[in-house]
């Protein structure tokens, strides 16, 4: 048997002339040079030669100078208080990922630790107890509080992985929500009495009604009371805790989380204790969620209930599966288009729906963008959306010659008026055929049926293939586009705001799996 | 003579009515190369399971330099010196290839978390030198691992190089005695003497005294100081090669018929 063939000689070659085409390193690089080709290519290389320390100090003056922006519009402090949530939000995100996105752990339990955050921060300083300590005492207690609870609630859980630890996590969280609710009535075993204590119950936590009148931020006597003031809290914390867990992430307990994520048992065996590791994921995000917590009481100045319950924690981890698990600036960027593009964007009647036209942009911007990304090649793409224009105006056409019950009608809201004008409304009106009196009352009936034909044409879409599926496209963004104008322009401040939301983020998913930022995963080869 | 590094005094190890392992006696000497060979589901794999503390034994002792190992999780036992591979290659397939041996690095290193975000000195060193353990060890496959590989993820290498990654990543633990579960598996011919070259290097430059699972009897024959059989968790010979592949015990475990009948 012969000697292990040499490598090729130009095995190694300097990086100008780079490797011998055909040779291994040549073919794993081919991912690398189709990325770098063309104008974005170029564009995206030359991105990735700035210093990633510097591209974090842009992006965070640039996030600083938003108040200045705001100040500029008539709603300073409605859009300071949309930036401070969504900053809010991306520190929930970042706190979150570290159990989810680096070490693989389903940890359904994270809204408490948020919440365990602002109830005692709004214990500690409020009139409930008449104890008013100082913000910058109070909150390193509470984040050392909610991380130590982080350990104890991990602990018996330790041993559990994916659905099982999902399931236990998430009667965690659910425990402190009833916890919360139900703790105005609070008594040793309902024999106060018969112990002859003062009262037969306690209120601890204010139940369905929460502490009010909290405590705004004091500093060794300067304190944050302005929106201004606790957007820049909340994003001196983003920015502490974005840079220590990108720190984190590359240590060595970083990796070890990341092995821990891949395989376990190969990670036990290669020197790792897995379950300490586990311990350390939960409570650091524990840590981090009772900081955003805090800050969340402070600002509302009160803890209620309702904002540490289950629904919020699936927004976080939309957030985070958008941004792309495992990555930090994904992280950011997937709580901020949730929050500012989604949740407020599609609110009527904000000073925000003004610019997005009453979430028009969103939607219509949304239905775009997935037909570029999913349709392939561009003519099908061209002949759809050509079809969807045609069928528009045919239809609209159609209707305006045959009734006289008017084809023009569409919703005027805000200063700008698409309604009578602008190129946005004009575009609608001709393309959609909405009666002149859409938004007078009793004529629910009919958007209704309209409602439930295009929830059975997109359910008939998904049974369909080929020149089927692409000749029903049209007519079903046509009537999507009808019923978000006749009825969910109006009611998407409610729950089907979270239902477009969560359409939204199928799509979004279906089209890229990994998330926005993040990278695909093998689990086994 | 010395202690053994490595001893297994009478150890047991059954599932509900099955004896995996039957009261083995096994010693490895610092230095050594033992292969252990055996027929499927002779307990070969579960041996290294009791030995790296995934599995506990029901009776008897393992001892690692005279102080016992039964009862450690694993991951303490691998900070003692016992460092194991996987015949079904368990590699942290989303990590690259260089992480993939800095990740084992854990077990000697001691920054806490809080050093790593503050990036306090011993944080520094300690990643300074992971860095620098990480490259040492991937050298010592020659170019396979090196260079532009070092930063793609391990789920792009190739079947043998994933083997290869596997062994780098166990000898980052700095182990005393590493236990490769059949490295040579599905490696071509060429590969496979590629290994029996390597495992006898790793002796040689490494230090390391080595137990090996193998099915291959040409690498058997190559890296062995002494070989043991094992057949239904019970030790059936033990010496050198030739002793052994000749033993009749051997070929009837192999081959289901006495020598006798054969010839």
């Amino acid at each position: 048997m012969s000697d292990v063939p040499p490598l090729p000689p130009d095995a190694e070659q300097s990086e100008s002339s780079g490797p011998r085409i055909g040779a291994d390193e040549w073919v794993a690089r081919s991912g690398e040079r189709s990325a770098h080709a063309g104008l974005v290519g170029r564009v995206s290389a030359s991105y990735e030669r700035v210093p990633k320390a510097a591209v974090f100090a842009f992006f965070v003056v640039l996030a600083a100078m938003v108040p200045l922006l705001s100040a500029q519009t008539a709603n300073d402090q409605y859009f300071l208080r949309v930036g401070t949530v969504a900053l809010l939000f991306a520190l929930l995100a970042l706190g979150l990922n570290v159990a989810v996105g680096f070490a693989g752990l389903l940890d359904l339990g994270y809204i408490a630790y948020y919440g365990v955050g602002a109830y005692g921060f709004a214990m500690l300083s409020s009139d409930k107890f008449g104890i008013h300590w100082q913000a910058w005492l109070v909150i390193p207690l509470v984040v050392v509080v909610s991380a130590l609870l982080g350990f104890l609630l991990a602990l018996p859980s330790r041993r559990l992985v994916g659905d099982y630890l999902a399931i236990v996590t998430l009667f965690f969280g659910q425990i402190f929500y009833i916890v919360v609710t139900q703790g105005y009535r609070v008594s040793l075993l309902g024999l106060n009495n018969d112990l002859g204590l003062d009262r037969a119950n306690w209120d601890l936590t204010g139940g369905p009604n929460g502490i009010a009148n909290v405590d705004r931020f004091n500093f060794f006597g300067l304190t944050a009371s302005s929106e201004r003031a606790y957007f820049y809290v909340t994003l001196v914390a983003v920015v502490v805790v974005f840079a220590a867990l990108s720190l984190a992430n590359r240590s060595r307990t970083g990796r070890a989380w990341r092995a821990l994520h891949d395989d376990a048992l190969a990670a036990q065996a290669m020197s790792m204790p897995v379950n300490w590791l586990k311990l350390l994921a939960i409570g650091l995000g524990a840590a981090v969620a009772a900081l955003a917590g805090t800050i969340n009481a402070a600002l509302l100045q009160g803890a209620f209930p309702d904002d540490y319950n289950t629904q919020v924690l699936i927004i976080i981890y939309a957030m985070v599966i958008l941004g792309g698990a495992g990555n930090l600036v994904g992280a950011v960027v997937g709580a901020l288009v949730v929050e500012v593009l989604m949740l407020e964007g599609l609110r009527p009647q904000t000073p925000l729906s003004d610019w997005t036209s009453s979430g028009r942009w969103v939607v219509y911007g949304g239905i775009l963008l997935v037909l570029v990304a999913t349709i392939r090649p561009w003519r099908r793409l061209g002949a759809i959306l050509a079809g969807v224009v045609a069928f528009g105006v045919a239809v609209h056409l159609i209707v305006a010659a045959t009734t006289a019950h008017g084809a023009d009608g569409l919703l005027n809201t805000g200063p700008v008026s698409y309604g009578d004008g602008g190129w946005l409304g004009w575009l609608i009106r001709h393309w959609l055929a909405l009666p002149a009196d859409t938004y007078a009352t009793g004529t629910r009936a009919p958007f209704n049926a309209a409602l439930v034909l295009l929830i059975v044409l997109v359910l008939v879409l998904t049974l369909l293939h080929g020149w089927a599926r692409d000749l029903l496209m049209i007519p079903t963004i046509w009537l999507a586009g009808f019923v978000w104008e006749t009825r969910l322009v109006l009611e998407a401040s409610g729950p089907t705001r979270l239902l477009l939301l969560g359409a939204i983020l199928i799509v979004v998913m279906t089209a890229r799996p990994q998330g926005l930022l993040g990278k695909p995963r093998v689990e086994v080869v | 003579m010395a202690e053994p590094l490595l001893q297994l005094r009478g150890v047991s190890k059954a599932f509900g009515g099955l004896q995996c392992i039957n009261a083995l006696d096994l010693t490895v000497n610092e230095g050594e190369i033992v292969s252990v060979i055996g027929p499927n589901g002779a307990g070969k794999t579960t041996l290294f399971n009791l030995v790296t503390g995934m599995y506990r034994p029901d009776l008897g002792d393992i001892l690692l330099d005279g102080t016992s190992l039964v009862g450690l999780p694993p991951h303490k036992i691998t900070q003692r010196g016992v460092a194991r591979t996987f015949q079904t290659l368990r590699l942290f397939l989303n990590m690259s290839v260089k992480e993939n041996v800095m990740a084992a690095a854990y077990g000697h290193t001691k920054a806490s978390l809080g050093e790593s975000i503050l990036r306090l000195p011993r944080a520094r060193r300690e990643e300074r030198e992971t860095n620098e353990l990480a490259a040492e060890k991937l050298s010592f496959f020659g170019q396979r691992l090196m260079g532009y590989r070092w930063s793609q993820p391990a789920y792009s290498l190739s079947y043998a190089n994933r083997r290869r990654l596997e062994i780098a990543r166990a000898t980052a633990t700095k182990p005393r005695i590493l236990l490769l579960d059949e490295p040579a598996a599905g490696m071509n011919p060429v590969e496979t003497h590629e290994i029996t070259e390597l495992i006898g290097q790793l002796r040689q430059e490494g230090g390391y005294t080595i137990l090996v699972i193998e099915h291959d009897m040409h690498v058997v024959e190559g890296i062995s100081d002494r070989v043991v059989a094992i057949d239904h968790g019970v030790k059936i010979a033990e010496g050198t090669y030739e002793q052994v592949a000749t033993d009749p015990r051997v070929v009837e475990a192999y081959l289901g018929t006495t020598a006798k009948e054969r010839t």
